[in-house]
């Protein structure tokens, strides 16, 4: 499903390299996790994959479903069924939630040439979905993650993800600014999206997230690399041990 | 960043020929000679059979206006206007004010077609609920073509019909209001309306009464090189209510079009005048050429207590706005509410804002003001509130917020407040934004376009004002604002 290879990428306007030749594939019905230090890349890894133009790729590609998605816009990549959940919500003012989420399906549907969704039909699946990550109505009608508590933030981010059934999920950071209670929500949201079509790609400092979220394989990138890969238990050893070794072989 | 820049590169491909109402009618017009002198007046009066003494009144405001100069202080450029090189008289030939839909020209019913606008006389034809109806007095250039549910009014004693028609037939209420609210000489603009104004509306709601539906006028600037100068007069006696909405499109044309319209409104005793705009007329085209000049004096009078008005406007289109909807609280706890979304793109200037005058007792008012300003235009709120020695307890809250999109536009606030009462209270808040890198990227990441984003982002930036819009006028107005913003992205 997602093939990245050898990619190099930079900050645009700016000299250093963050990340240094990534290689990474990650198979349909798979989770990934990327775990790695403060500023090894994790976050402009997820951007590059959105299609962030702040970032400059200098080398390499990534191949999602066997296509180019370098050369696709943003929306164009999320119509293909790319989803990032976003590690800091972006809050839009004036916008219900409600009309977010409308637009958003419909502009998806719209690019691949689907009909727009009835009103019935988009509140049954809202409803639905919604129930499943504890989201009120109330929260519905609120504007898109204006005054938004971190874990209303990341629960609005899931229902979206539920709700626009990507292809390929990516998480940046889901677990940052989470409550115990509500890290276990937002793992069942997540795990509730784990199938046989989908890949998802989770990105985190801690282990924490991957007992509720089980990963099948483990990276740790590093500097820009990946440095080591393995299953759910190098997660355990990155735990018990830290980073130290691993940004030492980086080096 | 190469985000911003490409928000710039997407600014710069601006292109506001998509006008999307830009066609020319081609309807036979009778027009007047050119220019401005006591024979043109003299021969507009005559024209619309006017009494005596309207054609005094205009030859009065004609000899103010030639010794006035034109107003500078404004945020606006242009080349001056030749009052002489203007025809003040034109109208659609053989109208003889015809009694139903069938003896209106079908190229004019065509351009209705063209605009979406129901002649709400089709929606009794096809059975539609009574309640829903909207009664439209559709004003072609200059003279009042169709007039429909006049008589459903009837009952109700409203009297809804055009300026000359009242003039003819209600000269007593013409004569008692006309010019109370906006004086002859008030300003520049005004005086010469005053002069020359060609048609409008009249509206009269008797003691007590709601008006049964919501007017609606639609204005359309027709024929080329013609001064449009509407003239309204609004009157609820006590009591009463009304809400009248007024929406306009106007077809492309090279040349300037200069409108210099007079809004006034009488609130008595517990009346309440609801007023809404939606303003489209021709903005100049990509390199702001053309497009309408719009100098308008729109004033309401809360002349009785406890009463109440409320403008509420979406302005997008015209090359020049020159426009303050304001409200004189003279009678005691009256109400003046100003809710205003202003879009300028291309090579548009905006000077619009409001006047709150409060001089009775515990009077209040209301502003919100949103400005959004794309391309290279340039949109100034300018606004006073005053509250004068008699006006205890006096409150107003004002809220002017802007929205940058792109790099070469301008967004301007000039609040003036005044107060001349130790017990009144002001409250005024204003913020500056840009749509953000973050914004853009985050609904494009969810599947947006980059058009569709910024029609999100500016429709929860204004929708504190749309929510103030009757229905049919909301959906209306979010359409038009994204339709007006076509362009300044993508």
């Amino acid at each position: 499903m997602l093939e990245i290879k050898n990619l190099h990428a930079r900050v645009a306007d700016e000299d250093t390299e963050i990340l240094r030749g990534v290689n990474l594939t990650v198979n349909t019905g798979e989770v990934h996790a990327i775990m790695g230090p403060n500023g090894s890349g994790k976050s402009t890894l997820s951007y590059i994959l959105a299609g962030r133009d702040s970032y400059e790729v200098t080398e390499g590609e990534v191949l999602f479903n066997g296509e180019n998605m370098l050369e696709m816009a943003p929306d164009e990549r999320a119509a293909a069924g790319m989803f990032l959940a976003f590690q800091y919500p972006i809050e839009i003012p004036g916008v219900a939630t409600m009309e977010f989420l409308k637009t958003a399906m419909n502009a998806q549907r719209k690019a691949r040439g689907e009909d727009v969704l009835s009103i019935p039909d988009f509140m049954r699946r809202v409803k639905a979905a919604a129930a499943h990550l504890n989201v009120s109505m109330d929260m519905l009608k609120r504007p898109l993650n204006v005054g938004f508590s971190g874990g209303e933030k990341k629960r609005a981010e899931i229902l979206q993800m539920s709700l626009l059934e990507p292809k390929l999920c990516v998480l940046d950071e889901t677990d940052s600014g989470l409550d115990i209670d509500a890290l276990r929500i937002v793992s069942e949201g997540v795990n509730k999206l784990r199938s046989p079509e989908r890949a998802m790609v989770v990105i985190t400092h801690y282990q924490r997230l991957l007992d509720h979220i089980v990963p099948d394989v483990v990276h740790v990138l590093s500097k820009g690399r990946i440095v080591k890969t393995g299953d759910k238990s190098l997660a355990l050893e990155l735990e018990e041990k830290g980073y130290a070794d691993y940004i030492d072989t980086a080096a | 960043m190469p985000a911003v820049q490409e928000t710039i590169d997407k600014v710069k491909a601006i292109d506001v020929d998509q006008y999307k109402y830009g066609f020319v009618t081609d309807i036979e017009s009778e027009k007047g000679a050119k220019g401005l002198s006591e024979e043109t007046v003299r021969f507009l009066s005559a024209k619309k059979n006017e009494p005596e003494w309207m054609t005094e009144w205009r030859l009065d405001a004609l000899r103010r206006f030639q010794q006035m100069e034109e107003p500078e202080w404004a945020r606006v450029s242009y080349p001056k206007i030749d009052f002489d090189d203007l025809y003040y008289w034109a109208a659609p030939k053989s109208v003889e004010g015809p009694k139903s839909l069938d003896e209106v020209d079908p190229e004019l019913l065509a351009t209705y077609e063209k605009l979406g606008i129901p002649l709400s006389e089709q929606e009794i034809l096809a059975g539609v609920e009574p309640k829903n109806r909207v009664a439209v007095d559709a004003v072609f250039d200059s003279v009042s073509v169709v007039t429909t549910f006049k008589e459903e009014l009837k009952k109700a004693g409203v009297i809804f019909c055009s300026i000359s028609e009242a003039l003819r037939e209600y000269p007593d209420l013409v004569r008692k209001y006309l010019g109370s609210v906006v004086p002859v000489t008030d300003n520049f603009y005004a005086t010469l309306n005053s002069a020359v104004f060609s048609d409008g509306s009249f509206v009269y709601i008797p003691e007590g009464v709601r008006c049964p539906m919501e007017l609606s006028t639609y204005f359309r600037i027709n024929e080329q090189n013609t001064g449009q100068f509407e003239r309204t007069l609004i009157i609820a006696e006590k009591g009463s209510y009304v809400s009248y909405l007024e929406g306009c499109t106007a077809p492309q044309r090279d040349e300037n079009q200069l409108h210099a319209a007079v809004v006034e409104l009488v609130a008595l005793d517990d009346a309440e005048i609801k007023y809404s705009t939606v303003q489209n007329w021709f903005p100049g085209d990509k390199n702001g050429k053309g497009g309408i000049y719009n100098f308008v004096t729109k004033r309401g009078d809360c002349r009785g207590k406890n009463s109440k008005i409320s403008w509420t406007q979406v302005e997008t289109g015209s090359a020049i706005t020159w426009k303050y909807p304001s409200c004189i609280l003279r009678g005691e706890n009256s109400r003046g509410e100003f809710y205003s979304i202003a879009v300028s793109n291309g090579y548009q200037q905006v000077d619009s804002g409001t006047k709150m005058i409060h001089l009775g007792k515990n009077t209040s008012s209301r502003i919100i003001s949103k400005g959004i300003s794309a391309g290279r235009s340039q949109n100034t709120y300018r606004g006073l509130v005053s509250a004068h020695r008699k006006a205890s307890n006096a409150r107003n809250f004002t809220q002017c917020d802007s929205l940058l999109v792109g790099q070469d536009c301008g967004a301007h606030t000039v609040p003036y407040i005044e107060s001349k009462n130790a017990s009144a209270q002001f409250e005024h808040e204003a913020t500056t934004s840009k749509i953000s890198d973050d914004q853009m990227f985050y609904c494009q990441q969810r599947g947006l376009s980059d058009e569709e984003a910024v029609a999100l982002i500016v429709n929860g930036f204004v929708k504190d004002v749309i929510q103030q819009l009757p229905m049919e006028f909301a959906v209306e107005a979010q359409k038009l604002i994204s339709i007006s913003l076509e362009g300044s992205v993508g």
